[in-house]
Order: C-alpha cells, then sequence, then structure tokens
C-alpha cells in the first residue's frame, strides 16, 4: 500500500530524512517511531502530499507521491491527523465533520451515514452538536480522527494521535486504532510512545533521521536487543562457572545463587547450559529467559546512532 | 480549478464568521455609521447653501466608501488566514483534494463578498439620503451617476481585492490575528491619500481620474495575485510560514 525508496527530504542544508525505503502492507498498522526531530512529521507530510521530496520516490496505493496528477488521487484516498488537533472551535462537532465530507465530495447521504457511524464509534454523538472548542481535548482529538474518516480513507496517517491526551483518553483512541485494525485498515502511525506501538503496530519503523530497523515488535527486540537466560540454582559454585565459560559463548554473571548468561539465541543454547551445568554437579531450579523490551531496542538503536 | 470546492471553503468561512459577532458587527455597522457621517455633513452644506462645494463634497464621500472597501475586508482575510493557523486547522484542509488555489480562491470570497454587499449596502443608503437632502437646493438627482457606478462597482471591488491580496501576503508573517489586522488597515493608506488629495482638490473625482486609479489598482491586484499565490502554497506554509 505505501512503498518508499530513497525517500530524501532536506531543508536547507539540513537533511530531515535520508534515503528512507519501506514498505507497508494493505491492512497493516505500521509504527513509526523516532525521537523529535526524527523526520516523522515530515516523512508524513511527504506521504499526503503536503511538501515536496527532495530525492527518492513514494508510492501510495500504486500513486506516485510528488506526481501531481497523482497527490490529488492520493489525497482522496488517505486520511490525515495531524499531530494538533487543528479543528474549527466555533463549529459543532458534526459541522466539522460535515465540512470536510463535502471537501471530499461524498454525497450527502455518505457523509451522514459515516459522521453518525464514527462519532457513535467514538462515543461523540451526544456531543455532535456542540461547537468544538467546548470539547474535552480527548474529545477533540476523537474528533480529529472522526474528521480523517469521515470518507472511508484507504490509508489513514495519524502524527501522535495520543501525545498530550490523558490516560483514559490516550486509551481510547489505542482502542481505536486497534478496531481499525480489525477492519484492515491501513494505518500508518507516528509516535514515539513505545508502549502505544508496541500494543497497536503490527510492524514498527525506528526512524532517526534514517530508517534503523524495521519489524515487528518481536523481532526488533530480539534482533536488536540482548537476551539473557536466568538460571536458578541451589547453589554456584566455581565447577559450575568453569562449564559454562567452557561451552558458553555469552558473558556470565552471577548474582548469588543466580546466574545470568547473555546469549544470541537462547532456544537453541539453553539445553547445552543446562546440561553443562547439570553435569558439573549443579542443581537447576528454574530456567527462564529475558529479552530486552522494545523500549531497550530503541534506546539502543538510537544511541548507537548518535555515537 | 473546482469552483464547488472554493465555495464550500467560503461557505465554511462565512459560518465561522457569523459566530464571531465582533467582526460581522464591524463589517456591517462601520458602513452604516459612515452613512449617518456622512448625512450629517452634507445635510449642514445644504442648510448653508452651498450648491457649489457640494458636489466635490458628495464625490468625496463617496468615494469614501473606496478606503472602506480596502479596509474591511482585510479583517476577515486576517482572521480566515491567521486565525486558522494560530487554530492549526489549516494543515488537515492541506491534506484534503484540494488545490492552492481553491482553498485561497474560497478564503477571498468570504473575505470579499460581506464587505462588498455592506459597503453597497451603505452607499445606497448614503445616496438615497443624500438626493433626499440635496434634490431642492441642486434641483436634479445627484445619484446614481457614471461617477459613483466606477467608484462602487469597480474601483471598491478592486480596492477590497487589493486589500484581501496584501493580507494573505503579510499573514505568512504574522502570528496573530490583531497583528494581521493592524497590517491590514495599514492597506488603506494609498486610497487615504487619494481621498485626501481629492477633498483638498488637488485631484478630482471625475470620470478620467477614477478610471486611471482603477486601471492602477487592478495592474496593483494583478502583480500582487501573483505574489499572494506563490506565498499561498502547501509547501510554504507548512516550511516557511511563522
Amino acid at each position: 500500500m505505501i512503498e518508499t525508496d530513497n525517500l530524501t527530504r532536506k531543508f536547507g542544508g539540513v537533511t530531515a530524512v535520508d534515503g528512507l525505503t519501506l514498505r507497508v502492507d494493505d491492512g497493516e498498522v505500521f509504527g513509526f517511531l523516532g525521537p523529535n526531530g526524527a523526520g516523522k512529521t515530515t516523512t508524513v507530510r511527504m506521504l499526503c502530499c503536503l511538501i515536496s521530496k527532495t530525492s527518492g520516490s513514494a508510492r501510495i496505493a500504486g500513486l506516485e507521491v510528488g506526481n501531481k496528477s497523482d497527490s490529488m488521487k492520493i489525497r482522496k484516498i488517505i486520511g490525515f491527523v495531524s499531530d494538533n488537533v487543528g479543528l474549527y472551535e466555533s463549529l459543532t462537532a458534526y459541522e466539522n465533520l460535515d465540512y470536510y465530507g463535502k471537501l471530499y465530495k461524498c454525497s450527502e447521504p455518505r457523509r451522514k451515514e459515516n459522521i453518525e457511524r464514527f462519532l457513535k464509534m467514538l462515543g461523540l454523538w451526544e456531543k455532535k452538536d456542540d461547537a468544538a472548542g467546548t470539547l474535552s481535548k480527548g474529545m477533540k482529538q476523537k474528533l480529529a480522527i472522526a474528521r480523517a474518516l469521515v470518507h472511508d480513507p484507504e490509508v489513514l496517517f495519524m502524527d501522535e494521535p495520543t501525545a498530550n491526551l490523558d490516560p483514559e483518553s490516550a486509551k481510547t483512541v489505542r482502542e481505536f486504532i486497534l478496531e481499525l485494525r480489525k477492519q484492515r485498515k491501513t494505518v500508518f502511525l507516528n509516535t514515539h510512545n513505545l508502549d502505544e506501538a508496541q500494543r497497536v503496530c503490527d510492524r514498527i519503523g525506528i526512524l532517526n533521521t534514517r530508517l534503523m530497523a524495521v519489524g515487528t515488535p518481536q523481532e526488533l527486540e530480539y534482533s536488536v536487543g540482548e537476551r539473557k537466560t536466568v538460571i536458578q540454582l541451589d547453589e554456584v559454585n566455581d565447577a559450575i562457572l568453569d562449564a559454562l565459560n567452557r561451552i558458553s559463548p555469552g558473558k556470565v554473571t552471577r548474582d548469588d545463587s543466580r546466574l545470568t548468561v547473555e546469549l544470541a539465541n537462547p532456544n537453541k543454547e539453553n539445553p547445552a547450559i543446562v546440561r553443562a551445568i547439570v553435569e558439573a554437579g549443579g542443581n537447576v531450579q528454574s530456567v527462564s529467559v529475558t529479552a530486552s523490551s522494545l523500549e531497550g531496542a530503541y534506546l539502543k538503536l538510537v544511541r548507537e546512532q548518535r555515537e | 480549478m473546482n469552483l464547488e470546492t472554493a465555495f464550500t471553503i467560503a461557505a465554511k468561512e462565512l459560518k465561522v464568521l457569523s459566530r464571531k459577532r465582533s467582526i460581522f458587527a464591524y463589517i456591517i455597522i462601520v458602513p452604516l455609521l459612515l452613512t449617518v457621517a456622512f448625512a450629517s455633513i452634507i445635510q449642514s452644506q445644504v442648510a448653508a447653501g452651498n450648491s457649489t462645494t457640494l458636489s466635490l463634497g458628495l464625490d468625496s464621500l463617496t468615494y469614501f466608501f473606496v478606503v472602506l472597501a480596502a479596509i474591511l475586508p482585510s479583517s476577515i482575510a486576517a482572521y480566515s488566514i491567521v486565525g486558522e493557523k494560530i487554530e492549526k486547522s489549516l494543515e488537515p484542509l492541506l491534506a484534503t483534494p484540494t488545490t492552492d488555489g481553491e482553498v485561497l480562491l474560497g478564503k477571498s470570497i468570504a473575505a470579499f463578498v460581506p464587505p462588498i454587499l455592506s459597503i453597497w449596502a451603505g452607499a445606497s443608503i448614503f445616496m438615497a439620503s443624500m438626493d433626499y437632502l440635496t434634490h431642492n437646493l441642486l434641483s436634479y438627482y445627484y445619484f446614481p451617476n457614471w461617477n459613483s457606478g466606477v467608484m462602487l462597482l469597480l474601483l471598491a471591488p478592486l480596492a477590497a481585492v487589493f486589500s484581501i491580496e496584501l493580507t494573505v501576503i503579510a499573514s505568512s508573517r504574522l502570528t496573530d490575528v490583531r497583528s494581521a489586522n493592524q497590517v491590514g488597515v495599514l492597506m488603506f493608506i494609498p486610497f487615504m491619500a487619494v481621498f485626501f488629495a481629492g477633498a483638498e482638490g488637488i485631484i478630482t473625482f471625475g470620470l478620467d481620474n477614477l478610471l486611471i486609479i482603477s486601471g492602477i489598482v487592478l495592474i496593483s491586484d494583478l502583480a500582487l495575485s501573483f505574489l499572494s499565490t506563490s506565498t499561498f502554497n502547501r509547501e510554504e506554509i507548512l516550511t516557511k510560514w511563522k
């Protein structure tokens, strides 16, 4: 659905997005993670045909981003939730959506149906005649999401949709994204909320001007982070440590009667480790594998790039 | 360019405007207040029986509606663009399948129509009341005439366009509606200079002069339209506007 190839955007001498190559499949919720200034918003703006690219190419549903006639077609099939809600505060919730429905050339019956559907889905139907300016921050954000969906877009771009929201409102927005996922909508989600990305995204890309990693949350945790096998014993002695050091490729640390072994592939190496401990006279109480979190993987990548 | 889209944008702008009572009242009340003030000026001239300076006074006062056309639209244009910039609603709007030209045209229509209608209404009341007041002294109805026709139907709309285009350009560098309004009000200076020149008898508000002034404003409008459309484009708005 979304393909970019070496997509680059420079502002004067500053490169905001550097050679971005990625692919987002139809019906996928793709999370774009990165620190502030990483180029996430610039990427979304390029893909939404709001700003031009410096070089490279991008396609959405086979349409070429940057091509003048395709740009208009792209805007028709996408929805965009900006990092600021940008509602017309003096218009009612309904009027805000109706205006956008008209801009997308939705017929009146379709507008009415979609507005009612999305306002009900987001729990805003009772507030439809209230001025947008009188709604709470969370309600405004939900209304901005409904606005982006009023024309039933094929792809939804969301730029930090839960930033500055209270936990309850953020949860509602996340649940709504999960609902969109169930409906097989393609969602491109910019966020720096790792927990959110992990909960709602099928795949995640980590961007810091350049795309540093891409994969499912689990793949990122495993591929980037370190995994450790933690073995709880009755007692640890030198014979056990020697046995481990002979066979283990990873670093072994001891904490009283607990051993932690850093491994590249614990599933493959754990049986040999346990066997070595038992043969050295150890009495294994439990074995567990801990993977570094997505947060750990993310921080490691960002730090590595800074260095 | 899809005119339906431009009208949709204009209709939304007018709906928002109708809920900003201060702006709406300003647009309606100022021309009416001027009409009342002008009527009292002319009434005093009529009372003095001074028919020689009466036509100069009537033309000058009619021309003041042109000055007004250079002032009033800027307040709506400023609100429409800078206000939207403050509410951060431009970015979602620009992500819709609209062209920059349609957005600009829609906003310009909304900034143009209410002030011009208000000015025409005020000027109509002014002309009718002037005819009523001066008919006995002049023995004929002064209005309507070609001069007032050119001023109100040609020069005033051109002045309004001038004002809107300059406000669009200024809006790209301004971050609050008040500053945009202040800059907008400055648009009246060249038109006011002509008003004073006419009132002082330096120039006359004859048909020839009015057509020359209209031509100059038209050329300025065309030049400004080029500048305003290049200022009001997605790339500029999202990457360079303050």
